[in-house]
């Protein structure tokens, strides 16, 4: 400790004095000195008692981290998948986004060159694949021999090539991922080139929409452009629509979705702190006088807060069927108890002064407390609605995931097929902004209609 | 003369009720504004909600003494015996929700005590960092804990690891923006004190200010203790482990018994560890709710 050896220059009777001015500064008497070390000491063999307990080791040893490197890049990249098969030799490598059957590209990319009888794929920093009659020759920049190949006829074969921890040749087919971004796979029937690029495709318009692959200018002039894609409506209207209709990325269901989970949030908690309201009166000791009431009351506030939010929320599903209807219930059963507790709380610590100069002035006892305490408790009533709000927000994406609808139920929907992974983290993204709008939104009402109001 | 003054008085009266009436006009319209706002939310909400629901209001309303009714019954058959033999198959799992929550809650009061510090302005003279540091953690407290854990699940498999991550990420967000508050509301002189006989920012930080918010500090950890009890159950229903799980298998396959029995355990243990966090702030910080 620092405290004795800064003590070591002053005398003993010093020493003494300042024990005495300051009683158990100096001499701090065991039991004080040892609640530190004692419950750290605690918390770390808690700690490394659940280490073991949820066999960590274990969990990390079986970690797919090979998925998650899958998942992360599909969330920001796309893949697109050239294809030759043998039987419709003539059609060449078709290209197409992830392999989709109806999401083939009319143009081929400047990546792949294609004559008659031979084509070679570009693959970037991986080198460059060449497809001529029957031999694959695939040359990788950190490897002077090529890697080729025998295809076409029957199971492909390894004629000529080092070994690469990233190439597996099994016995139906050749598998190459020479790096994260391209894959390479051969079997009897084709020969298959995967390529992944930055960033999401088709984001604001399906893939065989006339809008797509438009840059910002062209959409401009278009949409100010007196000729009509759609003679129905106006061009502004039509790519309006295309944006909104898109199939993949759905984005008037995703906000529609948004909107039920707002909904939730805002009309659950309004209702409970309406609810609360006049409950928390008949809760509060200098309001109610009757005792029993009032713990009549408070004992109906405990088992709504703590029956949980999980739990109501499966009863109304059960109920009302899957849906925000379901949703608001929960939120405003449960915060009815939350806000009945803090608000007879609040009512009880105000000041009854002013309650009483009201009252001598004659008026009944509503105007006594609409007049006399009301306006201590409102700013609090306001604010911890406030407060509610966010963490509502919160909770009805997490109730929304069980059933309850709104975009917790969408997130839960893309996650589900393990493929959308671009959505997914498209809506993680929406979710977050969301929870921080509300966030700074309360946190500015609050201060506007508190403070202001001061 | 006195006359002219009084109606001098009186006209400015005049003026000052007039004024009064205005500012009163207008703060009836404002609150009644809002009022209608309110009301206009809550009914054009209802009816959203209760269009995109997959069931009716008026139909569900009849049905919603059923479900209860259903699990009691099924609770009825087990018999007092059959029960007591649940509680004790169902209480390994408990417990685990109970130490998931105690351990996440444990990380976060560590790493965002320490994250807090740099985040109070007071503390720390480089604006620049306490902005950073304030954005980041409210991206980690916008995180639902149920995005973080469902895609740990994925990674991990079914395992309170992704439930212990999921819960400390967003708990570490909200407890160093409550902590920031509070270091922010300390009193300096100890500190400057510390710093006038040589002592470092660390030292200033553990000497000067650790001492003065360290109950206020406890004080909001008890109270998220309460809120990650609730979460890390939450968190079993999409396979993180604990009761949640368990709780999420019967109600799939719908065995009466066994749903009340978790049920009631979990509002056992949550409204207990509500009242123990509440009579421990009150020791803490002697008062009530508010700190």
């Amino acid at each position: 400790m620092t405290d004795t050896s800064a003590l070591r220059g002053t005398s003993h009777h010093e020493e003494q004095r300042l024990d005495e001015q300051y009683p158990g500064v100096l001499g701090l008497d065991l039991k004080k000195r040892l609640l530190g070390p004692v419950l750290s000491l605690l918390v770390v063999v808690y700690l490394a008692l659940c280490f073991f307990a949820f066999d960590v080791p274990g969990v990390m040893e079986k970690a797919r981290g090979d998925m998650a490197q899958l998942f992360a890049l599909d969330a920001y990249a796309h893949k697109v998948h050239a294809k030759y098969q043998f039987k419709k030799a003539d059609q060449g490598f078709v290209v197409s986004l992830e392999g989709n059957r109806r999401a083939i590209y009319k143009e081929q990319p400047d990546w792949i060159e294609q004559s008659r009888g031979q084509s070679s794929i570009l693959l970037g920093k991986d080198g460059v694949l060449h497809f001529a009659d029957v031999v694959v020759t695939y040359t990788h920049p950190e490897f002077d021999e090529p890697f080729t190949f025998k295809v076409g006829d029957g199971v492909p074969q390894f004629i000529g090539g080092a070994e690469a921890d990233w190439l597996k040749v099994s016995k139906t087919q050749v598998n190459a991922r020479p790096s994260l971004y391209t894959r390479i796979w051969l079997t009897k029937s084709k020969v298959e080139v995967h390529r992944y690029f930055v960033g999401w495709e088709n984001f604001w318009f399906d893939f065989d929409s006339k809008l797509n692959g438009l840059s910002a200018g062209q959409l401009m002039s278009l949409a100010f452009s007196s000729e009509r894609l759609d003679p129905d409506v106006s061009n502004l209207r039509f790519m309006f629509n295309e944006f909104w209709m898109n199939s993949e990325w759905q984005h008037g269901e995703v906000y529609f979705a948004l909107l039920q989970t707002l909904i939730m949030a805002v009309v659950g908690t309004l209702i409970a702190g309406i609810l609360a309201l006049p409950l928390a009166f008949a809760a509060a000791a200098n309001v109610n006088p009757v005792r029993l009431a009032r713990t009549g009351v408070r004992r109906f506030f405990d088992f709504l807060r703590g029956v949980d939010m999980l739990i109501w929320s499966l009863i109304f599903i059960r109920a009302f069927g899957l849906g925000p209807l379901s949703g608001i219930f929960a939120i405003f059963f449960t915060d009815t108890g939350t806000f009945g507790k803090l608000f007879s709380e609040a009512i009880e610590n105000a000041d009854k002064k002013q309650a009483e100069g009201v009252q001598a002035t004659g008026a009944s006892p509503v105007q006594k407390y609409r007049f006399g305490l009301f306006p201590q408790i409102l700013p609090l009533f306001i604010s911890q609605m406030l407060y509610y709000l966010e963490s509502n927000t919160r909770s009805a994406t997490v109730i929304g995931a069980l059933g309850a609808g709104g975009i917790g139920l969408k997130l839960i929907e893309t996650m589900r097929t393990r493929q959308d992974w671009e959505n997914t983290l498209y809506l993680i993204f929406l979710i977050i902004v969301v929870v921080m709008m509300m966030d700074q939104l309360s946190g500015w009402l609050r201060r506007k209609l508190i403070e202001g109001q001061a | 003369m006195a006359a002219h003054l009084a109606l001098a008085e009186a006209s400015r009266l005049a003026e000052i009720s007039q004024a009064y009436e205005r500012v009163a006009r207008r703060r009836t319209l404002y609150t009644l504004s809002l009022l209608g706002l309110c009301v206009l939310s809550i009914f054009g909400g209802l009816f959203v909600a209760d269009q995109a629901n997959s069931g009716g209001f008026w139909t569900g309303l009849g049905k919603f003494f059923d479900y209860p009714a259903e699990l009691f019954m099924g609770a009825y058959e087990e018999g007092l015996v059959g029960l007591f033999a649940l509680v004790l198959q169902y209480l390994p799992y408990l417990i685990e929700t109970v130490n998931i929550a105690l351990v996440s809650t444990l990380l976060a009061f560590f790493l965002g005590g320490a994250l807090s510090f740099v985040a109070s302005r007071n503390l720390v003279s480089n604006r620049l960092a306490v902005a950073a540091m304030r954005r980041v953690m409210d991206i980690f407290r916008a995180f639902p804990e149920i995005v973080i854990a469902l895609l740990l699940v994925l990674i991990f498999g079914p395992s309170p690891v992704a439930a212990v991550i999921a819960v400390t990420t967003h708990t570490i967000g909200a407890l160093a923006k409550q902590f920031s508050e509070v270091n922010e509301n300390c009193d300096l002189k100890a500190a400057e004190g510390i710093r006038s006989v040589g002592g470092n920012w660390l030292e200033q930080i553990r000497f000067g200010i650790l001492p003065q918010v360290l109950p206020n500090f406890l004080s909001y950890t008890l109270l998220r203790l309460e809120v990650n009890v609730r979460a890390s159950a939450i968190l079993g229903f999409v396979g993180a482990g604990g009761l949640g799980a368990e709780l999420k298998m019967v109600v799939d396959w719908n065995y009466g018994a066994d749903i009340l029995v978790i049920i009631f355990m979990l509002v056992l243990s949550i409204t207990s560890i509500d009242y123990l966090s509440g009579w421990m702030r009150q020791k803490l910080i002697g008062q009530t709710g508010q700190v």
